[in-house]
């Protein structure tokens, strides 16, 4: 063991700050900065939550690793954040990419709502812990028979529904994105009734799978992919993965979600990847892999390869009855 | 009158020809961004190049479809009678166009995803036109097309005599509005491109509609002629 004498600038370990500390006080110094403003403003009334209202970021933040990972190798970045499905900024796959930035994400509110003990408008950043952020990294397959392999980096849902204490009468949760027509330009048509909804049996939002994201690839989520938090369903296609959410809601009856109510025949509540149910549109036995060269293909897997996961959650249901 | 000396003339030397490139313009560039995705250059068919192949395919048809209902119209409206002698070349690219489409989602979708066999590609084809309206719709389309353009010549035109000739190629009509169905069936959700496309048809469709009353013999009228 090689040891040696401390130079005398250094500091003692434990003197030093954590970086996300560092960070935070960084955060904390620029909230103070904009209550300044306010105070000179003469307006006394502001977000009385100021101090939690600036968003971290996440690649100061830190993050753990996790077992959550796929054997293939991930989809490049560019692809991730340049092909979207994210109908509120338009419905071409670059849309999102070139419009999101219009969409202000800080501060950001979520309202919780329903059978839960605990409700009202919280800041994003009371809501997620973020020091304790881990990466999963999930297949992600869209209903259009494509799929990617994402690097996500945030926390299990069921920690930050848990802190709501839903009640008994809570058996299902919806989630209802932000709907925006200054800001998202998509919205401005009616392709959608908006804003989008989205909704799990209160057992899936609870499994281990289930997860909220808030970065992608060690960074801060960008716009085009659901900033700041966005559902991670990894099990069922892409569309349940509700982005840029604003509303928790605990409910005891199946809640509205949005492709349901739009084309109920082709998309229904559970959406859970099958490729044993051939959907109007497209047959899901297998995918196109994004990045992965023109041709690549795979296979569809049930439960998108989750089946270890998730398949017990459905024991006993029909599956092509209940897609 | 110099105006429309030069107007005869781009019509007799310029209006073919230049329709011809008009209208081959997209496959060359097609096959451009293709050749860069291959080789690995740049290219501008994004990060789904299949997807983006059928979604430029089938544009590029429907609205050259279009365009070619248009000009009867056209000429009605401006008395340029030139303008007539493109029609033919201008429904065989939308044609040659619908056969571009078939291919790739032939080769590119069921082919590869039967992993290369040719049995399973018609096996999935079969699978599709059952089960997927859109798809459903666009081989009716494709069938209806392949009649039309098949009697395009004029040899044909003489053999079948122009009123039977004619008739038969009405059926342009019922396939443009199969054709905004199986757009409007493919994509996802209320969106604005099929309702463009099936508003101009809709123009294109009235249009004929009113021109051929007009011009029909009615007992009132006497001898108004209509064009």
């Amino acid at each position: 063991m090689i040891t040696r004498k401390p130079f005398n600038w250094q500091l003692p370990d434990h003197e030093i700050t954590p970086k996300n500390r560092f960070m935070n006080r960084r955060e904390i110094m620029r909230a103070g900065g904009a209550l300044g403003v306010l105070g000179l403003a003469g307006c006394g009334v502001g977000e009385s939550a100021a101090a939690h209202t600036e968003l971290p970021d996440v690649a100061g933040m830190g993050y753990r690793e996790t077992s959550y990972t796929v054997d293939d190798p991930s989809t490049p970045l560019e692809a991730v954040t340049g092909y979207n499905n994210f109908y509120e900024f338009g419905t071409s796959k670059s849309d999102p990419a070139r419009y999101a930035h219009a969409m202000s994400t800080d501060p950001w509110f979520i309202e919780v709502e329903g059978h839960a003990a605990q409700t009202g408008r919280y800041a994003l950043a009371d809501m997620i812990d973020y020091s304790a952020l881990e990466e999963r990294v999930y297949r992600l397959r869209c209903v259009e028979a494509w799929s990617m392999v994402i690097p996500w980096v945030g926390v299990p849902l069921a920690d930050v529904l848990r802190q709501f204490e839903p009640t008994e009468d809570a058996r299902y949760v919806q989630f209802i994105s932000n709907s925006n027509p200054a800001e998202m330009r998509g919205v401005r048509s009616r392709v959608l009734d908006w804003p989008y909804k989205e909704g799990l049996r209160m057992d899936e939002a609870m499994n281990e799978l289930a997860f909220l994201a808030v970065g992608l690839y060690g960074e801060t989520l960008p716009n085009q992919n659901g900033a700041p938090i966005r559902l991670v369903v990894p099990w069922k296609y892409g569309y349940k993965s509700a982005k840029s959410i604003v509303k928790i809601k605990f409910v005891s009856e199946e809640p509205v979600t949005s492709w349901k109510q739009s084309a109920p025949r082709e998309y229904g509540f559970y959406s859970n990847v099958n490729p044993n149910r051939s959907h109007p549109r497209w047959s899901q036995a297998s995918e196109r892999v994004i990045g992965g060269g023109v041709f690549a293909r795979r296979e569809t897997d049930m439960f998108n390869g989750y089946s270890e996961q998730v398949a017990h959650m459905y024991d006993g249901m029909d599956l092509i009855e209940n897609h | 009158m110099a105006k429309s000396a030069m107007l005869r003339a781009f019509g007799r030397v310029w209006l073919k020809p230049l329709t011809f490139w008009a209208l081959v313009t997209p496959a060359l560039w097609l096959g451009w961004q293709w050749s860069g995705l291959l080789t690995g250059g740049v290219h501008a068919l994004g990060f789904n190049p299949i997807e983006t192949t059928h979604r430029f395919l089938g544009d590029t048809a429907l609205r050259i479809l279009l365009i070619s209902l248009a000009i009867t119209p056209f000429r009605d409206l401006t008395r340029w009678l030139p303008i007539m002698k493109i029609r033919r070349r201008v429904g065989l690219a939308a044609f040659w166009y619908a056969v571009l489409h078939l291919a790739a989602y032939l080769g590119l979708d069921l082919y590869l995803a039967a992993n290369m066999s040719i049995a399973g590609m018609f096996a999935g084809l079969w699978n599709d036109v059952v089960e997927r309206i859109y798809i459903t719709l666009g081989m009716i389309g494709f069938l209806i097309f392949i009649p039309l353009s098949l009697t395009s010549f004029n040899s044909m035109v003489r053999r079948l005599g122009a009123k039977v000739w004619q008739r038969l190629h009405y059926s342009v009509y019922p396939l443009g509005v199969i054709a905004v169905f199986h757009y409007g069936f493919m994509v996802k959700g209320n969106q604005l491109g099929p309702w463009i496309h099936g508003g101009v048809l809709l123009a294109l469709l009235a249009w004929r509609g009113w021109s051929i009353w007009k011009s029909s013999p009615r007992p009132a009228a006497s001898m108004q002629s209509g064009s």
